[in-house]
């Protein structure tokens, strides 16, 4: 019933012995290991040096606490986004050295210093670590984060269900670390092309590791996107109608919106090439009727929604943060709420157009590549939204502005290439040509600086204080620079019509745009060490950095600058009533913006858990055993999960009332490092001042 | 700007906070939560009803068509098996408004048994075909027909280890917060797989063979 498998295998190991065939000389690859045993190494130690283990444990670990978790998928997501940068680095110098026959080899390439092989897998894994385990756990981390104390809320609905979103996320990030040094990744490309990714033309593990640990994650997804729909529909502070929802929290509803349709169709994708490549049914083969299209459709019906799935909670954040460093109100809340869902429902009617070379036809095409254009109709809204937020208002380029800014100019520059690949005729020249690549990192790229901006804007939120702003500022311009400096001359190589995934360059003409492209990596490599170094002077001087009103911008608008920096773990002593679209602004105009509320009341929350934990463990021994065969592990790991569900659903001790007198002693803990007197006249610095003085400046 | 002669001059009577604990109806929580899983669920089966219609005479070189292996007639009594397990279901539904945990617990039994039944059945059923040669690996049609069935048979099983879990449950623990949430949940699951069966016997089995 099983596929016959390349290579030793038996029953009790599975695929595992035919790692003893692959030669470890891999300098790259000894490089990685040795940074993460390092890095393991060194956290291992730190840990049980500083005695921090039970406050791993219990604080971390087995929270259910909807901040902490948020700030895990963040620490995840940027780890891998590290990941992933480097691996940009690798394929970015390596093609700047392969080009022409005369290009010297090392390291066993022929030119550069990257086998086929290699470069293949890196750049598989950088699309899907990239899209899947950075940028969205990242992005759902400020969902997480933000959005029950942006809507008032105690927590998620269903805080259990959420840390298991967050370990399923952490499991397939550990699988594809694992990827790293225990086998190898598939050499396929981020979507998979069928028929390569079938078993006889990829023998290897590479294949089944990117399976196993989409699925996976994308079980997390489901998971944590049902749990955010539910949140903000059920669990709204009294007075937050619909309408008077805070644009970052419809842009997480509609984002989940479609990620809980979606996602399920990339579990139907992948679950029929599982079954391709383990019992040898025939869904995407050559032979037996398969049909290769129907993977592209069913992956692409995924793909193009997960594109919005990540662009619109970027556009939530810098809706959030524009208004804030304009000192307005959004223009235009209604009609933001409208291009958002409007977004949300063009992402369906738009897949195609990943493919229009299929050759379906004129019909077809013209309606994909017409629909493409829609689009256009809503973020071109949001864009003018944005823009006259900005008009006649007193701008204050702070950090996060300057982030926001970028992404609202990065926006032109995609949108349009966006446009021009949405006509067929321009598709047909430049499909799979590196115009396609730049226009789509284009992208990603207004999603990092959304991300960055977002890091800026609510860190004094999560933590209290404020980071550096100087080095904030020389972050933001090299990450600019380095941008211009990769990507341009990408889309000016896509004109000259150099392909994408390309291990040698014939074209010598070409070797001084991919140089310029290595400037711009190098840029990018000194804006993440001032990114690192913005962090940590920023913790050094965290008590001068120190934010003692709630209100850490002065001008921000919504809800959760009403809570606490940080907020307790009960978010809002008493639940908020909302009176407003953007409640705090309209609390500072009527300077109610006490943090005190007149009587404390109990509160009922979740216990911590660590059964989240204990799945996240068995869903990596699941996607390892799925993806080296070892059978009784795999079925072993499937019994095991449904046992501890099972165990999860008889547990009965999983929630506890704080009661009201405790409430308020943790509250009156809290209010020590608040400048109470600061607290309650908000309103007189904040914007709505006399409009002749400056605007507060920030350290 | 002139906001400050917009102020509400008496700001006491604002209400700022709440002064009551908060309240939320756990159980009709757990249902929307479930709703929505449901939602993706169907999307899973969209997915694969979409790839049906692609491999209707997706045959290959197998001379195995959809007349050899479909019998709508045979496929009737387990269809009739399953719509009584939910009308059973249905009736324990009514025992647990009636607050009578006997009643849920037996007519749950039986449910549980008919899902049983149904299992059994589709595996003889397929059992049958793979001896005849009609195997998943034998082309791309049968590749799909399998997997469908097989993606709902997982959800009835799944769906039978839930069941026997909320007895116990039910049985050690009688009528919780708990217990009567996974209840209404599992209700929803339960429709709904048949639900799925409903499309399932209509556009592979009678359509197959029209």
């Amino acid at each position: 019933m099983f596929m016959d498998v390349q290579g030793p295998s038996n029953a009790l190991f599975g695929r595992l012995p035919m790692i003893l065939d692959l030669h470890y000389n891999n300098p790259w690859i000894m490089f990685a290991f040795a940074l993460v045993v390092i890095g393991g190494i060194g956290t291992v130690a730190a840990l049980t040096y500083f005695k921090k283990w039970g406050w791993l444990w219990h604080d971390w670990l087995t929270t259910v606490d909807h901040k902490k978790i948020g700030i895990m998928y963040i620490i995840v997501g940027l780890i891998m986004l590290f990941r992933g940068f480097f691996e940009a680095a690798m394929i970015r110098t390596h093609q700047a050295m392969a080009v022409g026959p005369d290009s010297p080899g090392f390291l066993g390439a022929v030119h550069g210093y990257l086998t086929p092989f290699h470069i293949s897998e890196i750049f598989t894994v950088h699309g899907t670590l990239m899209i899947l385990l950075a940028v969205t756990p990242i992005l759902v981390g400020f969902m997480n984060l933000i959005v029950p104390i942006q809507i008032g809320a105690r927590d998620m609905a269903y805080p259990f269900l959420n840390a298991v979103g967050l370990w399923l996320t952490t499991a397939a990030a550990a699988l594809c670390m694992i990827s790293l040094f225990v086998g190898s990744f598939s050499h396929a490309g981020w979507v998979g092309l069928t028929p390569l990714t079938q078993l006889d033309h990829s023998p290897g593990v590479g294949v089944d590791y990117w399976i196993w640990l989409i699925q996976i994650s994308s079980i997390g997804s489901t998971l944590g996107a049902l749990n955010l729909i539910a949140t903000i529909l059920k669990m709204r502070a009294p007075g937050m109608s619909l309408m008077r929802m805070p644009i970052f929290s419809w842009t997480t509803l509609a984002t989940n919106i479609i990620g809980l349709t979606s996602f399920p169709l990339l579990t139907v994708a992948l679950f029929l090439l599982t079954l391709d490549r383990y019992i040898g049914t025939h869904f995407f083969t050559a032979d037996g009727g398969g049909n290769f299209m129907m993977y592209t459709n069913l992956f692409w019906l995924w793909g193009h929604p997960e594109v919005y799935f990540v662009v619109l909670p970027a556009f939530g954040f810098l809706s959030e943060i524009i208004p804030t460093f304009s000192e307005k109100p959004l223009f235009n809340h209604t009609s933001m709420i409208a291009a958002t869902m409007g977004i949300a429902g063009v992402s369906w009617l738009v897949w195609l157009h990943h493919f229009f070379i299929m050759g379906a036809g004129p019909e077809v095409n013209t309606f994909f590549s017409v629909a493409t254009m829609l689009v256009g109709i809503p973020t071109g809204v949001k864009v003018f939204n944005w823009a006259f937020t900005m008009y006649k208002g007193r701008v204050r380029l702070e950090t996060p502005m300057l982030w926001a800014l970028g992404a609202v100019l990065l926006l032109i520059g995609g949108g349009m290439t966006g446009m021009m690949l949405a006509i067929p005729a321009i598709n047909y020249v430049s499909h799979n040509s590196v115009f396609v690549v730049a226009h789509f990192h284009n992208m990603f790229l207004i999603i990092a600086f959304a991300i960055f901006g977002a890091v800026t804007y609510w860190w004094p939120k999560a933590f209290g204080f404020r980071l550096d702003e100087r080095l904030g500022h020389i972050f933001f311009w090299l990450f600019w620079a380095g941008s211009v400096f990769v990507f341009v001359p990408m889309y000016a190589l896509g004109f000259l019509g150099m392909t994408r995934r390309l291990d040698y360059i014939a074209h010598p003409s070409w070797w001084p745009l991919l140089a310029l492209e290595v400037v711009g990596i190098a840029l990018y490599i000194a804006s993440v060490a001032a990114f690192v170094l913005q962090i940590y002077v920023s913790f050094r001087d965290r008590e001068r950095n120190k934010v003692t009103t709630s209100d850490a911008w002065e001008t921000s608008r919504s809800l959760e600058w009403a809570a606490h920096c940080p907020p307790s773990f009960y978010n809002f002593a008493a639940t908020p009533i909302v009176h407003s679209n953007d409640e705090w602004a309209w609390r500072r105009e009527h300077g109610v913006t006490s943090v005190v509320p007149e009587k404390y009341t109990s509160i009922h929350m979740p216990k911590n858990s660590m059964v989240p934990v204990v799945l996240g463990v068995l869903f990596i021994i699941f996607g390892f055993a799925g993806t080296w065969r070892i059978g009784w592990m795999f079925f072993g790991s499937i019994i095991a999960i449904t046992a501890v569900l099972i165990f999860r659903m008889f547990q009965k001790d999983i929630d506890y009332n704080i009661p009201a007198e405790d409430v308020e002693a943790y509250e009156r803990e809290k209010l020590k490092s608040v400048d109470r007197a600061a607290q309650d006249n908000v309103h007189q610095t904040g914007e709505m001042g006399d409009a002749g003085t400056d605007s507060p400046a920030h350290g | 700007m002139s906001i400050d002669q917009n102020k509400v001059s008496d700001t006491s009577d604002i209400q700022l906070y709440a002064t009551e604990p908060d309240h939320h109806d756990s159980i009709s929580l757990r249902s929307i939560g479930f709703w929505l899983y449901m939602m993706s669920d169907a999307m899973i089966f969209a997915g694969l009803f979409a790839a049906h219609g692609v491999y209707l005479n997706a045959y290959g070189t197998s001379d195995i068509t959809a007349g050899d292996v479909i019998e709508p007639v045979t496929a009737l009594l387990p269809t009739l098996i399953l719509m009584l397990s939910v009308l059973l279901f249905g009736f324990a539904s009514v025992a647990l408004s009636r607050e009578d945990k006997a009643g849920t617990l037996r007519w749950m039994g039986a449910s549980l048994a008919l899902g049983v039944f149904f299992l059994l059945d589709e595996a003889a059923e397929f059992a049958r075909l793979a001896l005849d040669g009609a195997t998943p690996q034998a082309s791309a049609f049968l590749s799909d027909f399998w997997t469908l069935i097989w993606v709902h048979g997982a959800h009835v099983f799944f769906g039978l280890i839930w069941m026997a879990a909320l007895m116990i449950q039910i049985a050690r623990d009688g009528f919780t917060e708990g217990s009567v949430g996974r209840f209404i949940n599992l209700r929803i699951f339960w429709f709904f797989q048949a639900l799925i069966w409903v499309c399932v016997y209509t556009f592979v089995y009678l359509m197959g063979v029209s």
